[in-house]
């Protein structure tokens, strides 16, 4: 609970694509706070979110875990609320609340009669700047916060592979440290950090309300208003500066054996641009290179991996281009087990390299730019889905226009950018590749 | 965030502005019954099958079968094999989903109006006329056998195997309907074909329907669809009483954090006292943060990420199920604490309190459920499946709110049962061990 990793997992699902610009509104307070209205007034029924834009990569050193940690402490007391009552007040509204971080963005929502929307701002408005914490829930919290890191990411060496991997394509950027933080430092985080951290990022202007469902632009703005307005800026917000990464000029790898591993793999992931306020052309294309190379049964790596040469038992490409700063690119190939990590290797650079020669499948891109327009029709159908898009965006540098660009820009491109990206991003001095193999295979 | 949404699911079993869930009745020419949803403001639709029976209905020695069944249905049919399926389902935009339990076989598709009859004529094809092709089932077959090992490695999976085990024995229940490496790797095409005839049946099957539909489209929809499978042959599985009995199991497993899963005999759905054994485990063991395990595990001690319980009504038995995870050197402390809390609901009951502020959430919470097509059909599903009447969501709270005080303390009595709480925990415990 509290807390999900939206980081790229490998074996999560291919991004959903889907937009529906007509129902979504947007201003900004005048303390600063961002305002994003997506509408459905299908069921009586709201979503209210307030995405921070701080995550994991605006740690201060050696307090990794600290965005994530304090995400769990928020639902602590506040000067009017004691500890607890916040989720126990949303339950007895009938509500469900729960929050989430990532590397750029934390985040809180809940969902909840659409009546009771003002009482949401009432409570979130008041935590954003009235938390009060004691040592004993430091303590008692920061144990849970231990079991969510054992639970997810000590008890699975994949978790644990992931992290390695991480942290070897980030030599610079804070990007390199997990969400939930290094295990030595989490033990260490307290009040001073705590607080530090809740004091200098949480404030109005640095912050987005994102609510989706029933309710009008002109109902939020009046809430809004009311609950959020009166919150001060704080003008010690400056925008966000994260150390970049140098260029990479070697090719890195990493080798871990753990006896739980059932299924060894090998992955590869290269530093990749990440889409930017008006510039998301090569973002858009790469996106598309994902899902031609990787995104499921037609791809071309399935078709030459898993059906020509019966290599692979599953194998994908993941691009996730909403990031502040550099991001990723990533194949995975899971070979059969009577095929060692090497020969499965070479495989992946076989059928990069052949992608490039080969060029876009022309039906397999129409397919692609099909699924894309219907997702828009789709997304009418789970407003929340559009709202998560917007904060994550917006969290992320990007504007509500370049979110309102981005499916038409999908359908633009062409198979030309596409093999160009692919030339540009497929560098072995710019990737890392790893095998997580099972520990008796090492010895 | 996976298992807490598990449980989640579990309790807020729910409805809209249920006065505004028009729910139709569909009897088609061919004989079948479909619940239907219009909601024609978005030009796509939603259905969902549940054939009951599922993976339970292996054959012997033929663990696996419909396991493997399952996942080949999008792997070729009619005059399609796999590869050319996929392309032409991409190129409608048309997302089917086949999975199945212990209880049934559940098939979900999602169509565009634009191109409806093309998607229905590629499901239709999937469910009548799966091809078994050679190389596709060897490459399924390698996937279901990786997964196989995959939970072999897992703490999990590995908990819950041998909870089931114990709880079940030679029962489907016991085994993982996923079958061993052995049963897999034996499995011929004949099995699967076997397989099919056992469990897509024409007379096995709820159908939910939501989205850009009418009566009549649908009507026609559902005889093309099922019209020409076979009736029945296969019996169902037989009831059985769960074999759980006071005491620990160990499963010995390196890793940092033990899984412990936990749990005694249940309450049948369709028992006249299950709403107030629901609100009874809401306050006791629901995914909620108010919940007393939430409360006395997590939240007071800091001893696990998460700790819930729930009831597990199905078809052939009734269980009361929970779990927690703790570090090696903590989960002794949290089974403790999830005892003394076992046993002082049993003793002591609930609070008034506690009953008010359940029936809050749980009443407040039902509409929530009704978000998307998708969703709405697969509670459609769900309440043919359980023999839940049309009617059932308007009058759903009431039954909520009609538990009392002294109702829901009458059946803690008997529903809590510390002496019969078994954990099975998998990891290297300290301060524990296995008691027989």
């Amino acid at each position: 609970m509290r807390r999900s990793f939206l980081a790229a997992l490998f074996f999560a699902a291919a991004p959903t694509l889907s937009w529906a610009n007509d129902l979504v509104t947007s201003f900004t307070l005048d303390n600063g706070m961002d305002v994003i209205v997506v509408e459905d007034h299908r069921a009586p029924v709201v979503q209210h979110m307030v995405w921070y834009r701080v995550g994991s990569a605006d740690e201060p050193p050696g307090q990794s875990g600290v965005a994530h940690f304090l995400e769990h402490l928020m639902f602590k007391a506040t000067d009017t609320l004691a500890s607890g009552e916040f989720s126990a007040i949303v339950s007895a509204n009938g509500g469900q609340d729960n929050a989430f971080t990532s590397y750029d963005y934390t985040a809180y929502f809940q969902r909840v009669a659409a009546d009771r929307l003002g009482l949401m701002m009432q409570m979130e408005a008041d935590r954003m700047q009235n938390l009060r914490l004691t040592e004993e829930e430091i303590i008692a919290e920061r144990g849970v916060v231990l079991e969510e890191r054992n639970q997810r990411t000590e008890n699975n060496p994949r978790a644990l592979f992931n992290e390695q991997m991480n942290a070897a394509q980030y030599l610079n950027h804070h990007y390199g440290i997990p969400i939930v933080g290094w295990k030595h430092e989490i033990e260490q985080l307290g009040m001073d950090e705590v607080m530090g951290f809740y004091e200098r990022f949480y404030a109005p202007n640095n912050a987005i309300l994102v609510v989706s469902g029933d309710v009008t632009p002109a109902q939020v703005r009046a809430l809004a208003s009311q609950h959020y307005g009166p919150i001060p800026a704080n003008p010690d917000i400056k925008p966000r500066a994260h150390s970049p990464e140098p260029p990479q000029i070697a090719e890195r790898r990493v080798l871990l054996d753990d006896p739980r591993v059932a299924t060894p793999y090998v992955a590869r992931s290269y530093l990749a641009p990440e889409r930017n306020p008006g510039d998301q052309r090569k973002p858009a294309a790469l996106l598309l290179l994902a899902e031609l190379l990787g995104g499921g049964t037609t791809s071309y790596m399935s078709e030459k991996l898993q059906f020509e040469e019966q290599i692979a038992v599953y194998s994908g490409a993941f691009y996730r281009g909403t990031s502040l700063d550099a991001t990723s690119f990533d194949v995975v190939i899971v070979p059969r087990p009577d095929v060692t990590l090497e020969d499965a290797e070479a495989a992946m650079d076989k059928v990069l390299q052949g992608f490039i020669a080969e060029g876009v499948d022309l039906d397999a891109l129409k397919r692609i730019k099909m699924q894309v327009r219907a997702s828009e029709i789709y997304a009418r159908d789970a407003v929340d889905g559009i709202a998560q898009r917007y904060g994550q965006a917006l969290t992320s540098g990007l504007t509500v226009e370049d979110v309102q660009a981005w499916p038409a820009l999908l359908q633009e491109i062409t198979p030309e950018e596409i093999i160009a990206a692919a030339k540009d991003i497929f560098q072995d001095k710019k990737s890392v590749t790893g095998h997580l193999m099972k520990a008796e295979a090492a010895q | 965030m996976r298992l807490f949404f598990a449980t989640l699911a579990l309790w807020a079993c729910a409805t809209l502005a249920w006065a505004e869930i028009n729910i139709k009745e569909v009897k088609t020419p061919g004989g079948f019954t479909a619940w239907l949803v219009e909601e024609p403001s978005i030009p796509f639709a939603a259905i969902e099958l549940y054939f009951q029976g599922g993976a339970s209905l292996d054959a012997p020695e033929k663990r696996g079968a419909i396991s493997l069944m399952t996942s080949l249905l999008e792997e070729g049919s009619g005059e399609l094999d796999a590869r050319q399926f996929a392309e032409a389902r991409d190129g409608l935009a048309a997302s089917f989903g086949y999975s199945v339990g212990g209880d049934g076989l559940t098939v979900t598709a999602r169509f565009l109006s634009e191109n409806r009859d093309e998607a229905i004529e590629l499901l239709r094809d999937t469910l009548i006329a799966p091809r078994f092709d050679q190389d596709a089932v060897e490459r399924v077959r390698q996937q279901l056998l990786s997964n196989i090992r995959s939970d072999a490695k897992d703490p999990r999976s590995l908990a819950s195997q041998a909870f089931n085990e114990i709880a079940f024995g030679a029962h489907p229940y016991g085994s993982s309907a996923d079958g061993t490496e052995a049963s897999v790797t034996a499995l011929t095409r004949d099995d699967l074909i076997a397989a099919h005839r056992a469990t897509l049946v024409r007379d096995r099957v709820v159908i939910g329907a939501v989205g850009d539909l009418d009566s009549e489209t649908l009507g026609q929809i559902i005889d093309h669809l099922l019209g020409d499978l076979p009736l029945a042959q296969t019996p169902l599985p037989e009831k059985i009483t769960p074999n759980l009995r006071g005491g620990t199991t160990i499963v010995p497993f390196e890793t940092p954090q033990s899984v412990a899963i936990f749990g005694h005999a249940g309450i049948e759905r369709d028992h006249p006292q299950f709403f107030e054994a629901y609100l009874l485990n809401y306050i006791l063991g629901g995914g909620g943060f108010e919940s007393r395990l939430t409360q006395e595990v997590r939240v007071k001690r800091g001893l696990t990420y998460g700790v819930y319980a729930y009831l597990s009504p199905r078809d052939y038995a009734a269980t009361y199920i929970g779990s927690v995870s703790s570090a090696n050197d903590r989960i002794a402390e949290a089974i403790d604490v999830i005892k003394d809390e076992w046993r002082n609901i049993a003793e002591n009951g609930i609070t008034q309190e506690e009953l008010d502020d359940a029936k809050l959430y749980l009443t407040g919470a039902y509409p929530l459920r009704f978000d998307g097509n998708a969703n709405i059909a697969s509670i459609l599903a769900g309440m043919q499946a359980q023999g839940l009447p049309i009617d059932y969501i308007a009058g759903r709270n009431d039954k909520v709110n009609a538990v009392t005080l002294e109702g829901a303390n009458a059946v803690a009595k008997w529903l809590y049962q510390p002496e019969n709480l078994r954990f099975v925990v998998v990891g290297t415990p300290e301060g524990i061990e296995t008691t027989d």
